[in-house]
């Protein structure tokens, strides 16, 4: 089975974020693999090594994001494709999924995995996209993968625990659920193996589409609070004593 | 500007989310003078459709066909594109429930047009429409715009809106008009099977009073075990969110959230969770909420009544020696 599983690349989760118009400044703050995107390329991985074939990471980005292409091919991806674009973050979703569309299109492929969603911008909308792009099958927030005869039985998580099999065709688009599995690490011996694994860079240009943005974000901020905290101060043990008197006497739920 | 709410079923029970993006559109239809209709989507959901005309709105419309009995995506986007081209709508407004996830980005995206997902408001300058949503998990608003003509498409996040101010029609009820649409099972890819739930979960997180939650600030499992203390202190419940319970840590039923449960305990105290929005719609609701996070832009502080910004692992010895001595004085 052929599987191509799309990475983003995003801020690292404990980035101090600096505000700079509709982005963040990316000066000195880490990147690091979006987390709901590592699952799906445990699930890739896994679907491999079950049933054979190979995994192609396919990341789109600026320069920054080989590092997260390296991560994946360290993983255990076998080959990646970078689609090198400086003006990324700047993309809607619609435009982001043209551009990896454009890319898939040109490979021979059984199954595309995405995330759930990226943890920066969180539209969640990438799989559902590169389906509609296709021309393809596809369920999201998928917890379980079973392949049988040229067929997908999969199980989709639903509101309040509510789950639903579903059969699906071959080729599809899946979404994963974060937490489907459990995600491995790279070895020592997986860092050295990526060294020699290919990374194809192409370019929105080479790639021969260029769509017009649907949607732009204005402007982020720091929301103003709805509700006022009130900050218990001093050390652990006097913040402690301070709020237990406060839950006691002026919450009183305790 | 037209407006047309999809409302949501599934197996004839409506997604209460709907009520609140229907309160959204006809806040935002007074704001800028237009239309609110309605859909129902499904197979025998006339009933559906006539309760739905009963709230203050132009029409109905109810879209019906064998194929659409269960929900699929393609089922879907298939009928609604057609309703969308028929009815022109200028904006069309979704509850963001996970079924909108799994099919209204397509929706657009086969007119050539964009979703604004997930939107927690809107503004409405001089009759340009801004929605509001979150990026990096909660930590920052933005302001989104539409690019192109309409149709716009955009859902709203569970409790951005109130359900309990949908208005009522004002003299009765808005006429139902059922919309044909033509769709052929080869064009339905993906095969809907059993409905399920999971083996019953022996803790009912949803009547415990007090609830202590962990999240990423636990950092190690062997670190748990301080904040069951904390819990034991209490008299409370352990939780936590879902990167905890994916990681196995706790098992899934101890899980608040969009994904796990919806708690609205009289106190909830957080520990090292940092408040992405899928865990704090499942909490929001708390009485009392208490955050303990080093990070003093943790989104979790805006909605926490009482916050100690400090490292929970000098916080949770020293609390939970509080709390055994105030239970004892």
């Amino acid at each position: 089975m052929n599987i191509i599983v799309c990475i983003k690349q995003v801020p690292a989760k404990d980035a101090p974020l600096t505000i700079a118009g509709n982005w963040i400044k990316e000066s000195d703050i880490g990147f690091e693999m979006n987390e709901p995107d590592s699952y799906a390329l445990e699930e890739a991985l896994r679907l491999k090594e079950k049933h054979g074939g190979e995994v192609i990471a396919l990341s789109l980005g600026p320069e920054r994001v080989k590092q997260t292409i390296k991560e994946a091919l360290a993983k255990g991806a076998d080959r990646a494709i970078h689609i090198a674009d400086d003006n990324f973050a700047q993309l809607d979703p619609l435009g982001a999924a043209t551009y990896l569309s454009a890319a898939i299109k040109k490979e021979k492929f059984d199954l595309v995995l995405t995330g759930l969603q990226s943890d920066d911008h969180g539209f969640g909308q990438t799989g559902v996209l590169l389906a509609g792009l296709i021309d393809l099958p596809h369920a999201t927030i998928i917890m379980a993968i079973e392949a049988q005869e040229g067929k997908l039985r999969l199980k989709r998580e639903l509101e309040a625990g509510w789950f639903q099999h579903i059969e699906c065709p071959l080729p599809a688009v899946l979404s994963i659920q974060s937490g489907i599995n459990k995600v491995r690490y790279a070895t020592l011996k997986g860092i050295i193996a990526a060294k020699k694994k290919e990374i194809a860079t192409v370019t929105p240009e080479s790639l021969g589409v260029s769509p017009q943005p649907t949607q732009r974000v204005e402007k982020i901020y720091i929301p103003t609070k709805t509700k006022k905290t009130e900050f218990l101060t001093g050390t652990p043990k006097e913040a402690a004593t301070k709020l237990v008197e406060k839950l006691k006497f002026e919450a009183r739920v305790i | 500007m037209k407006i047309l709410v999809v409302a949501e079923q599934r197996q004839g029970k409506w997604n209460n989310t709907s009520f609140e993006t229907l309160a959204a559109a006809q806040q935002i239809a007074k704001d800028t003078s237009s239309t609110v209709s309605g859909l129902v989507i499904g197979k025998g959901v006339s009933s559906l459709a006539e309760e739905l005309a009963a709230k203050n709105m132009a029409e109905v419309l109810l879209v019906e066909h064998d194929l659409l009995e269960a929900y699929t995506p393609d089922g879907y986007c298939v009928a609604l594109k057609q309703v969308v081209e028929s009815a022109k709508p200028d904006l069309i407004l979704f509850p963001h429930t996970y079924q909108v996830r799994d099919f209204a980005p397509k929706l657009a995206a086969q007119l050539g047009k964009g979703m604004i997902g997930d939107c927690i408001g809107y503004r409405n300058e001089s009759g340009k429409l801004i929605f509001v949503r979150q990026m990096f998990q909660g930590k920052t608003n933005a302001d989104v715009t539409f690019q192109s003509a309409a149709p716009w498409f955009a859902s709203f996040q569970a409790g951005a809106f109130r359900s309990d101010l949908v208005a009522a029609h004002p003299s009765g009820k808005a006429p139902v008009h059922a919309v044909a649409v033509t769709l052929d099972a080869r064009q339905v890819r993906t095969k809907p099977l059993d409905l399920f739930k999971e083996a019953k979960s022996a803790v009912d997180l949803t009547q415990a009073p007090l609830i202590v939650a962990i999240g990423r600030g636990i950092k190690a499992p062997e670190n748990i075990p301080q904040a069951e203390a904390v819990a034991k202190a209490l008299g409370g419940e352990i939780a936590a969110s879902r990167p905890i319970c994916d990681e196995g840590w706790l098992p899934m039923e101890r899980q608040i959230g969009s994904s796990g449960q919806t708690v609205a305990p009289k106190l909830y105290l957080a520990l090292g969770i940092s408040g992405a929005i899928q865990h704090v719609v499942g909490m929001k609701g708390a009485r009392t909420i208490v955050a303990v996070n080093k990070d003093q832009n943790a989104p979790i502080f805006e909605i926490a009544d009482y916050g100690i910004v400090a490292d929970i692992f000098e916080v949770m010895p020293a609390l939970t020696e509080a709390l055994e001595k105030a239970k004892n004085s």
